[in-house]
């Protein structure tokens, strides 16, 4: 038997359709239909002339894709990409977890500041903060190399060397994001519950040795769930060289996304770009589903 | 013991990771070419507000300004009327494809945004949007990260209200606002929080919709100058200042909600 | 009720916004006239732009100002969407690209009923960039090209007492140059492989035809291309030019400190050199026209500068050809180059005191005369900065050989040549 209110719900799904068209068609019309247009438009040849006139608009089928396996700038961007995906995901959780330890520990009062100090880097807009850093990674004028200076380093040209620029974007992106999967963590932690820490301490184990039986282990959903959002958004990296390096030198920190942006909005070969950002999806999709697949068989 | 050396290393991490914007507030009050020099100067010799000066007269930087708060505005109160009415109908009401509709927008957030980035410049285009606020709003209507938070909060707000009221007459409008929508104000607020930040901080979607000095926001207006004035850092460091300091008042202010906000967004069901 | 009021300002205020961002202006008792331009260019043709209102009252100029990176993204999306300026100062190397588009105008009839504004006022070589399938469809507003700016001392030690006129000489005074400082980390020329400019130079000094086939088919692998790149890509492996451009942060320090002795470039180095080569080096530098093939003098060099252009879509195309007309002035010129040292386009202003005792650029106005513009296809962006440099880079790092380079490089050009190619044969 329906109590009230659910057969009053179950009834009025006019209202709820109605409550739903607002939002469901923005995303329809501006989400959906636009990556259902840009799967069709990879499959042509839209580019600058057709811009100025339509007829010459060809489609090609398979054609990108296959350019695209020919391509070497592509593999290019893909092997940076990955990469820096590679590279800076773990070090970011990493990062994360630790801090997030540290926060988490009894023995300290005024979170609330160290907290907004790891955190600040987050909510700051990207390319101002891009910005900050292209000068402190000045090769003569920039406050890293003066302060290595100190322990007898000799200056680096961090985003000039072919060797160094993506490590140097590789660190700037970690400082800027750990904060985020900070918090998550944090959350994740509280839920552990008190008791099993206390049965542990009667156990007489120590400090790692609790964060290896108990804390990891009652963090894996977390720490997957961490890991798949940092490397869904890792392999999306776009402003960073942009407003850096441009994705020099030599090519060496063009990254997936950039290389759509140059061909699709520098160049103008639109058909092209939209394969670029499809096989993106593609990649990003395949790497969500075996972190996915790797978690399941671990359960 | 322990306590010192844990607060020291607290203190000593956090204080490197907040040590660029420290260089950065520092340089904006910086003269023309005294961030160039070597050794760098970490405290200017005078500070002075020529920086700003040359921002917001010569280079029109209130225009962006206003650009950046007015969308970052709009967008955040459209979205949070959207986005409410959308996470509150899945959370309490039964339809058919409710489950399917739902899976299907949290399965596609995994797309890219960037994927959509060129038709949605064609449609656009085609509706006259270009260099418009319209053009920024319009993406911004909708987001399935904020359904699904307030979908979440929803679900927690007790059946005997909504039955109640509706006992007593009200229509399903006036539920949604006179009951959900005030219990939901936490939620609200978080959201509010993350729509506006992301608005404010958005790049790479503006920099291709907006063409005219005049409609430049924030961050595009920086990348701009980042183009010309490469060997000004102090002006750049200015910029950025005025870039970030609205983003980090928010921040301050509402860190309470927006943490939880992120922390609710990651437990799951 | 709170919620109700909050609704209501909400539609206000998207409606108040997107009237104000999105409809076209009242109507005015002026025509206004928007002008696009880039970097200081945009700044500081502000300060001539009085002067014109002032000769035709009834018109007002709305400058706008892009950087050089974004400058052709964004024109191309304004055109995009139909945002287009009246007109607007374009690289004469994009000219090819803006005219496939249909975006802006040729100008003959224009040029034909104008006063004072024709071919000849014009040195020939520049005027021809703007000539696209025999129309004009940009009046030429300021000009540069490369020369070769030489360490006059370093050279004279190295037994030179005049600039190298031909290839044999450059490279044998490179050769000498070098020599000179056996044990010490120095170069004889700095030949970026950033820049495609001087590659492309070479080649068309040996006459090498870039692209062939009514410019559909790559031909970097012709034997007169491969000799030019062979060329330039051996000062890298004898040690001649520093590879790579991380060692050189400062160009103009480093030519001070003798870290190379000569350079091909243009003239907006002027200014920062004369900063840095001060005191008793002020004297030992000058520039000089390029050197030839063979025994060609001065060498062939490229043909660079901005243009003005109409954009088909403008509403106010006679308003903004006075503009252009203004700008084209002599004294508007040289004005224009006292704000920004870029030359002036038209040959009268050369007679002025400022510019003809100008020691530095005599040589600038005697390459004038031998300049040539680059493969006029839209592509030819892409091409260069995309292309060209990226295997100019892998043959001076060694990492190709040149002639797998130019292979490479022909088929990467061919397949972003195939939709013209298709075109044209359809």
């Amino acid at each position: 038997m329906k109590s009230p209110s659910q057969k009053y719900f179950t009834n009025n799904s006019k209202a709820a359709y109605l409550f739903l068209a607002p939002a469901i068609s923005a995303i329809f019309i501006f989400f959906f239909l636009p990556v259902l247009a840009a799967f069709i438009i990879s499959f042509t040849d839209f580019d600058i002339y057709t811009l100025g006139d339509w007829s010459t608009l060809r489609f090609v089928g398979l054609n990108n894709y296959v350019k695209l396996i020919d391509d070497p700038l592509f593999w290019q961007a893909l092997q940076n990409t990955f990469y820096y995906v590679v590279a800076a995901a773990p070090l970011s959780i990493a990062i994360s977890l630790s801090a997030a330890l540290l926060l988490n520990s009894k023995l300290i009062k005024y979170k609330g500041i160290f907290r907004l100090g790891y955190f600040m880097p987050v909510v700051t807009t990207l390319v101002a903060v891009a910005i900050v850093w292209r000068f402190i990674y000045h090769p003569k004028f920039g406050i890293l190399n003066y302060i290595l200076s100190f322990v007898g380093i000799n200056p680096i040209d961090w985003l000039g060397d072919p060797a160094w620029a993506m490590p140097s974007i590789i660190l700037m992106s970690v400082w800027k994001n750990f904060g985020y999967n900070m918090i998550i963590f944090i959350a994740g932690l509280q839920n552990i519950p008190e008791e099993l820490y206390e049965a542990a301490d009667i156990e007489g184990a120590n400090g790692w040795q609790k964060i290896k039986s108990i804390t990891l282990p009652m963090l894996a959903p977390t720490t997957l769930f961490v890991t798949l959002i940092t490397t869904i958004g890792f392999f999306q990296i776009f402003a960073e060289p942009y407003v850096m390096t441009q994705g020099g030198p030599l090519n060496k920190t063009l990254t997936i996304v950039q290389y759509m942006y140059q061909e699709g909005f520098r160049w103008w070969n639109m058909g092209y770009s939209a394969s670029i950002a499809f096989v993106l999806f593609i990649i990003i999709f395949i790497g969500t589903m075996i972190q996915l697949k790797i978690q399941k068989s671990k359960d | 013991m322990k306590r010192i050396l844990l607060y020291t290393f607290l203190g000593i991490t956090s204080f490197i990771t907040i040590l660029p914007f420290l260089w950065m507030v520092s340089a904006s009050l910086m003269n023309d070419g005294e961030a160039s020099v070597f050794p760098p100067v970490f405290i200017p010799d005078y500070a002075t507000l020529i920086q700003f000066q040359t921002l917001f007269v010569r280079l029109n930087a209130a225009q962006n300004f206003l650009n950046s708060l007015l969308l970052s505005t709009i967008v955040t109160l459209l979205s949070l009327f959207f986005n409410s009415m959308a996470g509150y109908a899945f959370a309490k009401y039964r339809f058919a494809g409710k489950n399917s509709l739902f899976n299907l927008l949290l399965t596609s957030m995994i797309i890219p945004s960037q994927v959509t980035m060129l038709p949605l410049f064609l449609l656009l285009k085609y509706l006259g949007f270009i260099n418009t606020y319209m053009a920024i709003v319009i993406p911004g209507l909708a987001n399935i990260f904020g359904i699904f938070l307030i979908r979440q909060y929803c679900l927690s707000i007790p059946d005997s209200l909504i039955e109640a009221a509706k006992i007593d007459g009200a229509g399903d409008f006036e539920i949604y606002q006179k009951i959900i929508l005030p219990l939901a104000v936490p939620i609200l607020v978080t959201l509010a929080i993350f729509t506006f930040l992301g608005t404010w901080n958005d790049f790479l979607w503006p920099l291709i919709v907006l063409t005219d000095n005049s409609m430049y926001t924030l961050p595009v207006a920086l990348a701009n100058l980042m183009g010309e004035h490469t060997k000004d850092p102090e002006l750049m460091m200015a910029g950025s200042l005025v870039t970030i300091i609205p983003v980090i008042i928010v921040f301050l202010v509402l860190q309470k909600y927006y943490i939880k906000g992120i922390m609710m967004g990651s437990v799951k069901e | 009720m709170p919620n109700k009021n909050l609704n209501i300002f909400i539609l206000v205020l998207i409606i108040f916004s997107t009237i104000q961002f999105s409809c076209s202006k009242e109507k005015k008792t002026f025509t206004e006239i928007k002008f696009w331009a880039m970097g200081s260019e945009a700044e500081f043709v502000t300060k001539l732009i009085p002067e014109f209102e002032k000769q035709n009252p009834g018109i007002k100029v709305k400058v706008q100002a892009m950087p050089w990176t974004a400058a052709q993204e964004k024109l191309i999306t304004a055109f995009a969407s139909d945002n287009t300026p009246d007109l607007c100062q374009l690289g004469n190397t994009w000219i090819p690209q803006f005219a496939a588009l249909n975006a802006i105008i040729p100008l003959e009839m224009l040029i034909n009923s104008s006063e004072h504004l024709s071919r000849g006022s014009y040195f020939d070589g520049i005027w021809r960039t703007n000539i696209i399938d025999g129309k004009i469809y940009g009046i030429p507003w300021y000009v540069d090209t490369r020369v070769l700016y030489y360490r006059k001392d370093i050279l004279f030690r190295a037994g030179y007492s005049h600039p190298p006129r031909n290839w044999e000489e450059l490279l044998d005074a490179s050769n000498k140059i070098k020599s000179l400082f056996p044990s010490q980390e120095k170069y004889a020329i700095y030949l970026p492989t950033n820049e495609w400019a001087p590659f492309v130079q070479f080649g068309l000094q040996a006459n090498a035809q870039l692209i062939s086939q009514n410019l559909t088919k790559a031909n970097f692998s012709s034997p007169e291309f491969t000799e030019a790149f062979d060329f330039l890509i051996s000062f890298h492996k004898q040690k001649l030019a520093p590879i790579g451009i991380s060692q050189v942060t400062n160009v103009y320090q480093a030519f001070a400190d003798e870290y190379f002795s000569m350079y091909i470039s243009g003239p907006w180095n002027i200014p920062e050199f004369k900063k840095w080569m001060k005191g008793n080096l002020s004297d030992k530098w000058m520039t000089a026209p390029m050197p030839g093939y063979k025994h060609e003098y001065p060498g062939l060099s490229l043909a660079g500068g901005s243009s003005l252009v109409i954009f088909s879509r403008s509403d106010n195309k006679k308003e903004a050809w006075k503009l252009i007309e203004f700008l084209s002035e002599a004294k508007s010129q040289i004005e224009f180059y006292k704000l920004t040292n870029d030359l002036p386009a038209v040959r009268e202003a050369w007679e002025d005191s400022v510019l003809k005792n100008d020691l530095y650029m005599a040589a600038f106005y005697e390459q004038f005369h031998n300049v040539a513009p680059t493969p006029k296809i839209p592509e030819w962006e892409q091409i260069a900065f995309s292309k060209i440099q990226l295997y100019a880079e892998l043959a001076a790092r060694n990492e190709m050989s040149t002639k797998e380079a130019l292979k490479n490089l022909d088929k990467d050009v061919d397949k972003i040549l195939e939709k013209r190619k298709w075109m044209l044969e359809h």
